[in-house]
């Protein structure tokens, strides 16, 4: 209650200031929007549905290119983990990939497979594939080794072992990673889209810009929020109170 | 109850009768495995043929590349015979090699030269008809105490109705039937050790290899887990190999002692143990062919000691020291 009222308050105030430079018209409406003017174009971009087209596609965009990452970046990090050759060699190459940003892989990606989704895959697919490996790999290190020990003992070998034990076992070690990168692949997502006409939520901000409309940048603007938002508090939160729950990582209340 | 010491023992004391295990035992009536429901567990034959040992270990070598470059013997030419059945408790200095033995046996790791042979067949990687039980319990914190139960049987693709009926069994084996739904976290330690034994009796090993299973456990519920796991042993029939550093446990549980040099490891001695079941921890009878025992692993823990301090002080364990009851080995 005590935190909704604190919420409500912040809100509220961070609103009434905008409203307020809004209104004192030191800039003209078309670059500084009033907050209801960003709430019409929000309703007007749902009504004629641009958003929700926007939303779909970049949303199944994200699944697939996560999807993706997360399949490979656990094998890849499995295989640095318990490889000593690959750890040596694979190992630093991963670490000085992440300093790339993943945007920088675009001119290649348009080469390779031209103007079209796959070129946006990819992108998303290299923004996230480095921290789900890097993950993996510190998950297979810092999990004990008991685990696999117990679960080969009792009889769990190659893929069942690494689906039944070796996998839920570096759960808790690696969420955090699978929640970087997530927040990469999204923010890759909306940079790709951003630079090609892609029906994305990408495109529909820079539509905004073209259109010298500012009430839709910003509209768009709290519509990526708002979506990375909820996935991570659903998806992610949920994911680790589970785990808190059944490993008693947290003292049960 | 002599517990004399001889290094290779041309028979045992232990009858290998082919006669139910229970009736071994005639002081522990009223807890037959009959009272648990009539579901169909295996028990393992019996001594089928009394030439061919459970698990029989000869010549097996361990060593393996130490830092410095050299190599480094951990077991040296191990011998050892263990009879269907029988309970044999390995006891050794911390160090000697006891733990890696284990995980030979189970297949977790390949010996250096040597043989382990399980029924005359020799061992070739993990297998559920040799089961371990580790200190640290090893149980699976994202699965609940049944699916615990249940993973061994799941992997070796038990259909789901004997897994549940089997799981159900087996928790109330142990006691635990009312924690089927719980997660590990949310038990007590004798608690954990015991959906682990139950974990490994549920996949039906012939061999139980365990351990120091009770060494983190507070004593009286380490009295209670001997208790229990000597009815198991007696109601299933189990072949087990149990490694502490506890003499007095040794003697309590086992039915006979091997007793491990400190580093390489090899058989210093065996001691049969003679006393009539049920032994208590406080038995003067344990305490006094503990102390047999002692006074060689006395030798030993002070050799690892001169090994672990080759630099400095040498402390010594003296024979006697604490009314010769608590020597070294922690009792």
């Amino acid at each position: 209650m005590k935190r909704a009222a604190r919420y409500i308050i912040f809100y509220a105030a961070l609103s009434g200031l905008w409203t307020l430079l809004a209104e004192l018209k030191i800039w003209p409406p078309y670059l500084f929007p009033t907050p209801w003017g960003v709430g019409e174009a929000l309703y007007a971009g749902f009504a004629d549905h641009t958003y929700w087209i926007a939303i779909r596609v970049s949303m199944q965009r994200v699944l697939i290119g996560y999807g993706i990452s997360v399949v490979l970046g656990m094998v890849l990090g499995l295989g640095v983990a318990s490889n000593k050759f690959l750890e040596d060699t694979m190992g630093g190459l991963l670490v000085s990939l992440q300093s790339l940003p993943s945007i920088c892989w675009w001119p290649l990606a348009l080469l390779w497979f031209g103007l079209n989704q796959n070129a946006i895959l990819f992108v998303v697919i290299m923004g996230s594939l480095l921290s789900v490996t890097l993950a993996m790999e510190d998950g297979r290190k810092q999990m004990p080794k008991i685990f696999g020990q117990a679960g080969r003992n009792l009889g769990a070998k190659g893929f069942k072992l690494f689906w039944y034990v070796l996998l839920p076992a570096s759960l808790p070690f690696i969420v955090s990673g699978l929640k970087q990168g997530w927040a990469f692949a999204w923010r890759s997502l909306i940079t790709a889209e951003m630079l090609y006409l892609s029906l994305g939520l990408g495109q529909v901000l820079m539509m905004g810009r073209d259109l010298n409309d500012m009430s839709a940048v910003i509209a768009v603007m709290i519509l990526i929020i708002a979506l990375g938002y909820v996935v991570d508090g659903v998806v992610f939160k949920g994911m680790e109170r589970r785990l808190q729950n059944k490993w008693g990582l947290t003292p049960a209340t | 109850m002599s517990a004399s010491a001889h290094n290779v023992p041309a028979e045992f004391p232990i009858p290998v009768d082919p006669l139910p295990v229970d009736s071994r035992f005639p002081t522990r009536t009223g807890s037959r495995g009959s009272k648990l429901g009539p579901v169909s567990v295996d028990r393992p034959a019996r001594a089928v043929s009394p030439e061919i040992p459970k698990v029989g270990l000869s010549e097996l070598c361990l060593s393996y590349g130490a830092q410095s470059g050299e190599r480094l013997l951990a077991l040296d030419h191990i011998n050892l015979e263990v009879r269907a059945g029988e309970f044999v408790c390995v006891v050794g200095p911390s160090g000697c090699g006891k733990s890696t033995l284990l995980h030979l046996i189970a297949g977790l790791h390949p010996q250096t030269s040597g043989q382990i042979l399980v029924d005359g067949k020799p061992v070739q990687g993990p297998g559920t008809d040799r089961i371990m039980i580790f200190q640290e319990h090893g149980l699976f914190p994202w699965l609940t105490v049944g699916q615990n139960v249940e993973f061994g049987m799941k992997m070796k693709g038990v259909p789901k109705a004997e897994r549940v009926e089997k799981t159900r069994y087996y928790l109330r084996l142990v006691h635990l039937a009312k924690f089927e739904k719980s997660y590990i976290h949310q038990l007590s330690g004798g608690m954990r050790q015991r959906v682990a034994i139950a974990r490994a009796l549920a996949t039906e090993p012939d061999v139980l290899l365990m351990d120091e299973p009770f060494a983190a456990l507070d004593a009286q519920t380490r009295d209670l887990l001997h208790d229990e796991l000597e009815r198991i042993w007696s109601d299933t029939g189990r072949t087990i190999l149990f490694v502490t550093h506890n003499v007095r446990e040794a003697i309590r549980l086992g039915d006979r002692v091997v007793l491990l040099t400190f580093r390489p490891g090899r058989v210093k001695s065996e001691f049969p143990v003679e006393l009539p079941r049920p032994r208590h921890l406080e038995d003067p009878a344990v305490a006094r062919a503990a102390r047999e025992i002692l006074d060689e692993l006395r030798d030993e823990i002070n050799r690892s000691l001169e090994v672990e301090y080759s630099e400095g002080v040498k402390p010594r364990i003296e024979p006697g020291a604490n009314g010769g009851k608590r020597g070294g080995a922690r009792i």
